[in-house]
């Protein structure tokens, strides 16, 4: 009898194991890595080897020496401009897609598709593919315009500094609007249909309907949709990088923050390595993107933690 | 119900806008892949004038774009694989067993959630060069499962919570143990939570360029994304072959999408409102 006792208690042990190897391999290689580019802001470096603990020294020298407070502030307004100009762009655009997707029409799961095809693709192949695209001379987009006779809207669209940055959010745009319609689609299948039919009685117009019944229905995609395009927005690297280099070019006009983070980091320009700084970035970003996800997991999702 | 006929008219007429808008620079990529670089030159916009295979020949020569290939392969597969495998047995233990530790639990996993991971690409570097990883296709398993796990945590528990408990206890009278009656009665209800974590991180792992960029150096190890940035590199006049390699690339995802584009769509929908 005792020894069967044991033997369960044992066993009972052994349901730990069902935790333990996420808990590990996610502690060991994410929860660490994070915790410990906190604190690397707060130590001056020496390569990639911690020399002393320096405060806030970091966070100082990023806010108020010249270069790194003009390339911080340059890179943060880009990252800003981003949200806004994604969320006209992307937001804007995908929700009438899906509302039109959502009316009565023919072809409805060919539209979905098409337009949700380039989120399949690797944002680096995008960027390359976009940068062909857009090249000056050979584009296929300066091409097109000739051949329609607007000659005068051909601009090199990557190298002018008045478009650059345009540019490049519009193709993140082109390669994540698919998504936000299934996102906002998903919200309009959601709405009992039976409030519309009640609309219609009571007279009604479409456009009444839109704004009083529908949109406000969608309101929780909607918030969920922007609260995304603001994280993207702040984490946005690989469109950057694949079309305009690693230092936002032309002369930084696209630099956003996480290209100023990697040059910090991996020292390709800016005058080598400065793990410190980049850390002080990284924690601006910490506290940037934390935030706006904080949003959405207590404001939508704190059921899952309601026992 | 009514329809205006005008109103059904401007309709289709901004879904074929978009069609366009969407589907021509895949399109380009693709027939261009087909034409000569003098071609391209002069002709951006037309069709082809034949069709042949040369230009995939040539990209498969000048790069080692089968490596690529099996790298991505291997790396998407065991992450996949181990994401799914760990993550629904810690969203299992969270949602059956009431510890008094699970909140905390909850909430460790939670902070991957909320931080860009990215960010933390020093340290995770650092690391990696301690364990002697740096270079490695593990480097980048790791780093998908580590990154992979919160959010399929998170959705393997909500799925759980949904599950009634009857079916377990009916199975744990009949003998099973536990891990029994984990692979036996609760793995096969949860088909659709394999699912959208499944495809949600085979896109993110497969289409992923920051990571291979840091932590493969040797060529032979780059993954299908990190290729290309090799082939751009060293052929950025050949527009021929790049455009090649841009649709080869693309080409499996874009296959596995027309087999299951409902999978797809829905999982990433479900992935992103659960």
């Amino acid at each position: 009898m005792a020894k069967n006792k044991q033997k369960n208690r044992y066993k009972k042990h052994l349901v730990h194991l069902f935790i333990l190897p996420a808990a590990l391999i996610y502690g060991v290689f994410q929860l660490y890595p994070l915790i410990s580019a906190a604190l690397n802001s707060f130590y001056s470096f020496n390569g990639f080897e911690r020399m002393d603990f320096i405060g806030f020294q970091n966070f100082i020298t990023l806010f108020t020496e010249k270069p790194y407070k003009d390339f911080f502030l340059n890179a943060f307004s880009h990252n800003w401009i981003y949200f806004f100009v994604t969320v006209l762009t992307q937001l804007v655009i995908s929700l009438i897609l899906a509302l039109i997707i959502h009316s009565k029409i023919k072809g409805k799961e060919f539209f979905k598709s098409m337009f949700f095809l380039p989120k399949l693709l690797s944002v680096i192949v995008i960027g390359f593919l976009f940068s062909l695209i857009l090249n000056p001379t050979r584009g296929a987009l300066n091409t097109l315009l000739e051949a329609i006779g607007l000659e005068a809207f051909t601009r090199p669209w990557l190298g002018d500094m008045s478009t650059a940055l345009l540019s490049v959010i519009f193709v993140d745009s082109w390669a994540s609007i698919g998504f936000s319609m299934l996102i906002f689609l998903a919200g309009l299948q959601a709405i009992d249909k039976e409030i519309f039919e009640a609309a219609r009685i009571d007279g009604a117009n479409s456009f009444t309907v839109l704004f009083r019944i529908t949109l406000p229905m969608i309101g929780p995609a909607l918030m969920i949709m922007t609260v995304l395009t603001f994280i993207g927005s702040f984490e946005t690297f690989e469109y950057v990088f694949a079309m305009q280099g690693s230092s936002g070019g032309p002369y930084y006009s696209t630099d956003v923050l996480t290209t100023f983070f990697y040059r910090l980091a991996f020292g390709t320009v800016d005058g080598g390595q400065a793990i410190g700084l980049g850390s002080a970035v990284a924690v601006v970003l910490f506290i940037i993107i934390g935030m706006a996800t904080s949003i959405i997991l207590f404001v939508f999702k704190r059921k899952d933690f309601e026992r | 119900m009514k329809t205006n006929p005008l109103l059904q008219i401007i309709k289709y007429a901004v879904l074929a806008l978009f069609t366009f808008v969407f589907g021509y620079p895949i399109f380009l990529m693709i027939v261009s892949s087909f034409k000569e670089n003098a071609e391209i030159f002069t002709n951006p916009l037309s069709l082809p004038t034949s069709f042949n295979l040369d230009n995939y020949i040539e990209v498969w020569e000048v790069v080692n774009f089968s490596n690529y290939i099996i790298n991505s392969i291997i790396v998407s597969s065991a992450s996949v694989f181990i994401v799914l495998f760990v993550s629904s047995l810690a969203g299992y233990y969270l949602s059956r067993y009431r510890f008094k530790w699970n909140p905390y639990l909850l909430a460790f996993f939670m902070i991957g959630l909320m931080l860009p991971m990215k960010l933390a690409v020093i340290p995770l570097y650092m690391t990696m060069l301690k364990l002697g990883l740096v270079d490695t296709l593990f480097a980048l398993i790791f780093i998908y499962v580590a990154g992979g796990i919160p959010f399929a945590v998170f959705l393997f528990y909500g799925f759980f919570r949904t599950v009634p408990r009857a079916l377990e206890d009916s199975a744990r009278l009949d003998g099973c143990n536990d891990f029994q009656v984990y692979y036996r009665i609760v793995l096969p209800i949860m088909k659709p939570a394999i699912s959208i974590v499944g495809i949600v991180n085979l896109i993110n792992v497969w289409n992923d360029f920051f990571y291979p960029l840091i932590f493969i150096r040797t060529d032979s190890l780059s993954t299908i994304p990190l290729g290309m940035l090799t082939l751009f590199g060293e052929y950025d006049t050949q527009w021929n072959l790049l455009f090649a390699g841009l649709t080869l690339s693309s080409l499996p995802m874009i296959v596995a999408f027309l087999f299951a584009s409902r999978q797809f769509m829905d999982s990433l929908t479900e992935g992103a409102v659960k």
